[in-house]
């Protein structure tokens, strides 16, 4: 498909733009000579996006059971309501007794994600997951400063998402790696023998990225505290456990959640998410300042935060994500925040029961929301790659392939709550399909994708002589 | 309203099929100890009747006067085709485009705003974008850091107060130090810039135009960063400047940094926001973020992929280059399209920023005291006696009449931080002298 740049065609426009109304003063400062943008018309902008996003497939096109992303129905109720202007037009300076209703949406926001992970005090600043452990292991590094205590070592399990350890590193961190068990879970001898002054804290998913719950969990907890370090929780996965278990009654001392995974935002193409972080009373003291408070009957900004670890981002945090995760939140309520978790954690493990008996499964437990089948065994040589190339050809979004790294050629399947029986019945029997497909004739399988618009790309070539822009 | 679509037969025959009776086995690997004996205590569901009342009342709960609020959120004209495009379904319910072959439109659409803002900058390479600003330039630290194996940044103070507050968030944790250089006339003070520059500076920061809307002589404050060969980074908070004014990487910026927020996002109330990044070519190692690149397919077809990922977090863990996974993808679609649109036409926009604020900086030199020269885009600083007051009145006339610095600068009590964009009509300029006046 050409480019907007090849459709360009000097003189043409998609804008006009009005006369000024006031004289045109001579313009003081240096400028530039050309601006080389496109020049297309209205029709040809909409044309090429339209087209281009019909070579772009979302939730709304079908299955999409990526693990550890909760591809969860976005609501288009939600869409609408963070639509409306009295929201998108608000300034983020404007004086507070003006923008009474955003920052009532940010407070019970606040109140409700409290609620769900059973923290004290939540901050919605950060931008996404991954800033949202940025903050929490800053909040751990401040907390310590804070009490001087030299702790420069963070602990992460094997099994962890890669922002872990590239978030401990970011705070200057040294970094080391708990073992897992072959049941799937933390390795506690290995823990302890980890476990030294020097520890800060322990990065842990839970349920973890094999989709397992960590039996040992509270144990864990009591590991770390008795030691005086803390303990983060990775809410990634927080969608197996709404109303069922709190994080903070397990025993974390922090925890970032995502938005748009638990709480149906859209993913919008890699963004903008939202990634909150809880804390309990002992490190409220540290989070990222302001908060929205809430004084008699009116809600303010509250910067007094005492030894708060500065800010993470410019303003508030990305807002109108958070208005559709509050009308979600509303929509669904008390009852339907744990009809998430329960029907969640049903399909997968429906999912678990059709499919293990086709492909390989290395930890056979009741999973939560998600579980990592993997290639062994698969005939001729047909890799993970391969499935998950075909399952395009039928219509599938592939699951998370390749991670967690502790399973060797890991295809990790996450259906979630929104996804009815017959969907994932015809995704069964598609992987099924391809298992005998990969005995008859695998040669198609490892050729897959052949029907859609590119086949497989040359990654190799395009990191060994990177183009990056269109030429000038 | 669950959105769960399974009936109670469906879940009791899937229950069979695992094998339990019923769902509450499915958890039996949660200590019975933390286990929820109660319901949480949140507000009852609603039905899509009801939530529509209700959140259509917290918006009526807001108040939409005319602003002239700028300050790093910029209100601008968003050209219908943009809420168009970004409200198709397969875009903004996509996931970052791991398969290809399944992604190419949000690839292409990437690759060309990483191409489009290679040209506004002036730079090589620009990433798929950052968060927003002050994130995009606070992971500069650590840039500037790897770099030159230094420690220190320093950072003009007429960048913006919250960016200078993120750069330090980020540089305490990576035990950077970080030292603010003053302003003289509303500009970064270059001589006190010399005299704190030294053989461990690993980055010098700008804004440009400033955060108080002056253009800043880039070129020369790049000359003194080089000398030192310090990493010169040039952020730029309103990005609708880039259609009038020299590109940054024309005047030695080894780093463009800013906020894409004025092509084509609203200002909605401070988020989300689109973190512009974009660097020289012998950065590209260095560079956070999704990069796509363009490749072929195995029957030679042209197509496109995220590359260079041997500096992210997923491959290379604790040693890539950012923990950043998600970013705002959407937002940089919303301003691909919006550059699409309004291709050359961006200047004239641009031009009709600088008309409209000018006219109001130079009507109001006539009665009040403006605190520096008129080499600024669209934003400009008026001290105003009374301003609390003169604030209130103003808002009680139906207009925010711009953003008060004491907060951010106690030095500068009384004074106004002034922003007309090309929204703006002659009456509401007028209105705005009217009650300043």
């Amino acid at each position: 498909m050409k480019t907007i740049f090849e459709i360009s065609s000097s003189g043409r426009t998609a804008v006009e733009i009005p006369e000024p109304e006031v004289p045109e003063e001579e313009i003081v400062l240096e400028q530039r000579d050309e601006l080389n943008l496109p020049e297309v018309s209205e029709i040809d902008v909409i044309r090429h996006y339209t087209a281009l996003s019909r070579r772009n497939f979302g939730v709304d096109n079908g299955f999409y059971p990526l693990g550890s992303c909760t591809m969860k129905y976005n609501p288009k109720i939600n869409e609408d309501v963070s639509r409306f202007s009295g929201f998108t037009t608000m300034h983020p300076y404007s004086p507070e007794k003006l923008v009474q209703g955003n920052l009532r949406i940010m407070y019970e926001l606040q109140e409700y994600l409290k609620e769900i992970l059973g923290m004290d005090a939540v901050t919605l600043q950060p931008a996404a997951g991954a800033h949202g452990e940025l903050t929490g292991v800053m909040i751990i590094k401040a907390y310590f400063e804070s009490r001087g205590e030299k702790r420069n070592k963070m602990l992460v399990a094997d099994s962890a998402h890669g922002t872990n350890p590239a978030s401990v590193s970011l705070c200057g961190f040294e970094l080391e790696e708990v073992k897992s068990t072959s049941m799937g879970e933390l390795d506690l001898d290995d823990l302890k023998n980890k476990m030294s002054k020097d520890v800060a804290g322990l990065m842990l998913t839970n349920p973890n990225t094999l989709g397992l719950f960590d039996r040992n969990v509270v144990k864990i907890a009591e590991i770390l505290h008795k030691n005086g370090s803390l303990l983060y929780c990775d809410g990634a996965n927080m969608n197996a456990n709404t109303g069922i278990a709190k994080p903070g009654d397990i025993g974390y001392d922090v925890i970032h959640v995502n938005l748009h995974k638990t709480f149906s935002t859209p993913h919008g193409c890699g963004g903008p998410g939202s990634g909150p972080v809880g804390v309990k009373k002992h490190l409220a003291d540290f989070l990222p300042a302001p908060m929205v408070a809430k004084s008699r009957e009116e809600y303010v900004l509250d910067y007094r935060i005492r030894k708060s670890i500065g800010r993470m981002k410019a303003f508030y945090g990305n807002f109108n994500v958070m208005v559709k995760a509050y009308a979600y939140i509303r929509a669904i309520g008390a009852e339907g925040i744990r009809a998430v978790a329960e029907n969640a954690v049903l399909n997968a493990n429906y999912m678990r029961v059709k499919l293990m008996k086709h492909y390989h499964l290395q930890y056979n437990r009741i999973c939560q929301h998600e579980f990592v089948l993997s290639d062994e065994g698969m005939p001729n040589h047909v890799t993970t790659l391969d499935i998950a190339k075909r399952l395009l050809d039928y219509g599938f979004h592939p699951p998370t392939i390749y991670f967690p790294l502790i399973i060797h050629g890991a295809i990790m399947i996450e259906p979630n709550e929104t996804e009815s029986k017959e969907t994932m019945d015809s995704f069964i029997d598609t992987m099924i399909g391809i298992r005998e497909e990969a005995e008859k004739n695998p040669d198609l399988v490892k050729k897959a994708p052949l029907t859609t618009p590119v086949t497989r790309l040359d990654g190799v070539q395009a990191a060994r002589n990177p183009k990056l822009c269109y030429p000038c | 309203m669950n959105f769960i679509p399974n009936t109670a037969e469906q879940r009791r025959d899937m229950l069979k099929d695992i094998g339990v009776s019923e769902i509450k086995d499915l958890f039996k690997d949660i200590p019975e100890s933390i286990r929820l004996k109660t319901p949480l205590k949140l507000p009852k569901g609603m039905s899509e009747l009801e939530l529509r009342r209700a959140m259509s009342e917290l918006a009526d709960k807001n108040k939409q006067l005319v602003s002239f609020q700028g300050a790093g959120a910029y209100s601008h004209f968003i050209p219908a085709v943009v809420n168009h495009i970004i409200s198709r379904s397969e875009f903004y319910t996509a996931y970052t485009p791991y398969q290809p072959e399944l992604s190419q439109g949000i690839l292409q659409a990437i690759f060309e705003y990483q191409t489009m803002i290679c040209r506004l900058t002036g730079m090589a390479v620009a990433n798929a974008s950052m968060y927003d600003g002050a994130s995009a330039l606070a992971e500069t630290a650590i840039i500037c850091k790897t770099r030159t194996k230094r420690n220190e940044l320093i950072i003009s103070k007429t960048i913006h107060p919250e960016y200078r507050e993120t750069v330090r968030t980020y540089a305490n944790a990576n035990s950077m130090k970080v030292v603010e250089v003053d302003f003289e006339e509303g500009k970064t003070d270059m001589k006190k810039l010399k005299s704190l520059i030294n053989e461990n500076t690993a980055g010098v920061m700008i804004q440009s135009p400033n955060f108080f809307g002056m253009v800043e002589d880039v070129k020369a404050i790049g000359n003194i960063a080089h000398e030192k060969n310090s990493v010169f980074v040039v952020c730029v908070n309103e990005a609708t400047s880039l259609a009038l004014l020299n590109p940054p990487g024309d005047l030695g910026a080894d780093i463009v940094v800013g906020e894409g927020q004025s092509f084509g996002n609203a200002v909605n109330f401070g988020g989300p926001y689109l973190g512009i990044m974009a660097v020289k070519s012998d950065f590209v190692r260095q560079i956070p973020g999704r990069l796509v690149g363009e490749t072929t397919d195995t029957e030679g077809r042209k197509g496109y992929l995220l590359t260079l990922q041997a500096r992210e977090q997923h491959i290379r863990r604790e040693k890539a280059t950012s923990n950043i996974c998600s970013n705002e993808a959407l937002c940089a679609l919303a301003a691909g399209v919006y550059l699409a649109a309004t291709g050359k036409k961006l200047r004239d926009i641009a031009k009709l920023n600088y008309y409209n604020s000018h006219y109001l900086y130079n009507e109001l030199k006539k009665h009040e005291k403006i605190l520096f020269g008129n080499d600024f885009f669209n934003e400009f600083v008026v001290k105003i006696n009374g301003l609390d007051e003169c604030f209130e009145k103003a808002v009680k006339s139906g207009i925010i009449p711009g953003v008060k610095l004491e907060r951010f600068y106690p030095e500068l009590k009384d004074c106004l931080l002034v922003c007309a964009t090309e929204t703006a009509t002659k009456k509401q300029l007028d209105k705005l002298l009217e009650v300043l006046g």
